[in-house]
């Protein structure tokens, strides 16, 4: 891991885009990718109902002309509900994914710069937050602070503070050792200044390339705890909700959780594709 | 080999700690008081100053700290909010049955992935390696509980091969027949990630100049592979395998829920539709020992495949 990690930066941009750009699942990653976020921004020019009206004569209908895939118990639309339940899905997992990104190449940075007893303790503490289920982790944390959008990126982005570190540790060791960073401490720059001039324009690319990725399983952790019951509260439209929300209907109803499953599905494979292909890209030695 | 069985021994009584501490620093998370919460917006100060006393809330938090250690080591999880049996007793009636689904996905994973992996890896590019990499992105890209709907959906509900909501049949034929989906679909994900896993490392030895030496000495293909190749990619396999536990984990409650099977699952959407803290607290305790046992079995593995490592 810490060996294929290490070629990104060595790895001149030109070849790293021809890699990405040959790879065919890149591309269909990529338009997987682009359709559902333009989807989730045309949102409210997309769906052909309110996601929220509910219509108690149309109650758990089958996919019809009038509502493409059905209704669900309260006479919903549920493609409305789908489309914008995109936006919920996208934007937490964003965020979630940013504030484990940032944070995580904080504490990696940092205890690699470091190094020593200190290093050794944190990487430790993390260690044994990386081998505990990270659904669990997550259910925890929005159990004990309440169920609502906050507290569930707080949840997911403190699932995956402790792999970014990872990721971002083991550059900054090799980093630190080399001469450019030698040569700035003794024009007498700070460890601040070395560390965040020297050493993390080196490394950002490692950091991204992993976080499509990590941005797929923190969706999979949304619609997981929100299939729980710990996501945003109803009636705000989530796919891990609608599911929820099916499951209860799967005997009469098989619409309701069938198409918030694949989209859903849908979702975390462009992401997966498209983090495969950074990868691959980086490290041409996986190919 | 004793010496490193020791240590490593001792490596978990740490992990064990930090896991610990996080457990009571969670549950101590809930805004208020777990009192507070429990007994809602309506109840009176003596009531809650009963309940605090109960639940030990009204000492010091050094204090809490060191009695839920000392509680935890031997071997006491305390009292269950909402049924008032002990948690470790709550725990022992469903775990036979989480043990029984996650060995029987654990034992498909491993012996559809590992063959499936290498199979992948020998036919770079090839039609096996193409499926088998579209098949196993596909198998990661689910989140267990889409993948355990759909499963319900087709083969239990318009196929009616299998029951959908009695999950523990009377007889054995019942049993296993109830046993098939939920294992089934923890076990295709698991599939999924070892053949990624394998492939990938079967690619990384393949390459190496001494397989190439070793085809050169005239090997045949079969020691070539299982002698030379494979047993060098065990290393990142078995450390794949164990990180991928915790996953397990979390997808074996996510599949407990959907099948209707009672388990460690299920256990904790009680615990937490009751607000019944001590319960989920001790929940997480026991998955926290499990990890570590895995966790310490994986490193002891480390040493039966790799002799450097004990040496070391």
């Amino acid at each position: 891991m810490s060996a294929a990690v290490a070629v990104v930066g060595e790895l001149p941009r030109g070849r790293f885009l021809h890699a990405f750009s040959q790879n065919r699942l890149s591309w269909l990653g990529l338009l997987l990718l682009a359709t559902i976020v333009l989807v989730a921004l045309l949102a409210p020019l997309l769906a052909p109902h309110d996601p929220l009206e509910q219509n108690i004569l149309a109650r758990l209908e089958p996919p019809s002309a009038e509502f493409w895939l059905g209704t669900d118990s309260f006479g919903r639309d549920v493609l409305s509900r789908l489309i914008y339940g995109a936006r919920i899905s996208l934007s937490v997992g964003f965020i979630a994914v940013l504030i484990a990104m940032v944070v995580g190449t904080m504490i990696g940075v940092v205890t690699g710069y470091i190094g020593g007893l200190f290093d050794q303790i944190v990487m430790g503490a993390l260690d044994v937050m990386l081998s505990f289920p990270t659904l669990l982790l997550g259910l925890m944390i929005a159990a004990m602070l309440g169920a609502n959008l906050e507290n569930l990126i707080i949840a997911i982005a403190v699932t995956e503070v402790a792999p970014f570190a990872r990721v971002a540790r083991a550059p900054t060791i090799t980093l630190k050792q080399r001469d450019f960073v030698e040569a700035s401490r003794s024009y007498g720059c700070g460890p601040m200044r070395i560390m965040v001039r020297h050493i993390l324009p080196n490394m950002v690319s490692d950091v991204v390339v992993v976080s499509s990725l990590w941005m797929a399983s923190a969706i999979r952790t949304e619609a997981s705890l929100s299939f729980i019951g710990l996501g945003v509260p109803p009636p705000t439209a989530t796919w891990g909700g609608m599911i929820r929300e099916g499951f209860d209907n799967i005997l009469d109803a098989w619409w309701l959780a069938v198409f918030p499953s694949l989209a859903i599905l849908l979702t975390v494979l462009a992401l997966n594709l498209l983090g495969d292909a950074l990868r691959d890209a980086a490290d041409p030695r996986s190919r | 080999m004793i010496g490193y069985l020791l240590k490593r021994l001792l490596l978990a009584i740490p992990t064990l700690f930090i896991m610990l501490t996080a457990i009571f620093v969670l549950v101590r998370l809930v805004p208020g008081d777990a009192a507070a919460v429990i007994l809602g917006d309506q109840a009176t100060a003596a009531s809650l100053a009963a309940l605090r006393a109960k639940l030990g809330l009204d000492q010091p938090v050094s204090v809490q700290y060191l009695t839920f250690i000392g509680q935890v080591l031997s071997g006491d999880l305390g009292q269950s909010l909402s049924s008032g049996r002990s948690v470790i007793h709550e725990v022992l009636v469903v775990l036979p049955s989480t043990i029984e689904l996650t060995a029987i996905a654990i034992a498909f994973g491993l012996a559809a992935g590992l063959p499936l992996g290498i199979a992948a890896a020998l036919g770079q590019n090839g039609w096996l390696d193409y499926v088998s990499r579209i098949v196993s992105l596909v198998g990661l890209s689910f989140p267990a509980f889409v993948s355990g709907i759909l499963l319900l959906i087709v083969f239990a509900i318009q196929l009616g091969w299998f029951p959908v909501l009695d999950s523990m049949g009377t007889g054995l034929a019942d049993h296993l027949r109830a046993l098939v989906l939920p294992a089934l679909n923890l076990g295709i994900i698991m599939m999924a990630y070892v053949m990624r896993v394998t492939r990938a490392a079967m690619l990384g030895v393949l390459t190496e100049d001494y397989i190439r030496t070793a085809r050169a000495k005239g090997v045949g293909p079969v020691r070539l592979v299982w002698r030379h190749a494979f047993r060098n990619s065990l290393i990142p396999i078995i450390t794949v395998v164990g990180l991928y536990f915790g996953t397990l984990i979390g997808n074996s409650v996510l599949t407990e829920i959907i099948f209707n099977r009672p388990g460690l699952g299920k256990l904790i959407i009680s615990a937490l539709n009751a607000r019944d803290y001590t319960l989920l607290q001790g929940v997480m305790i026991m998955f926290a020992v499990c990890v570590i046992v895995v966790n310490t079995l994986t490193d002891l593995a480390y040493g039966l495949v790799d002799p450097r490592v004990k040496l070391s």
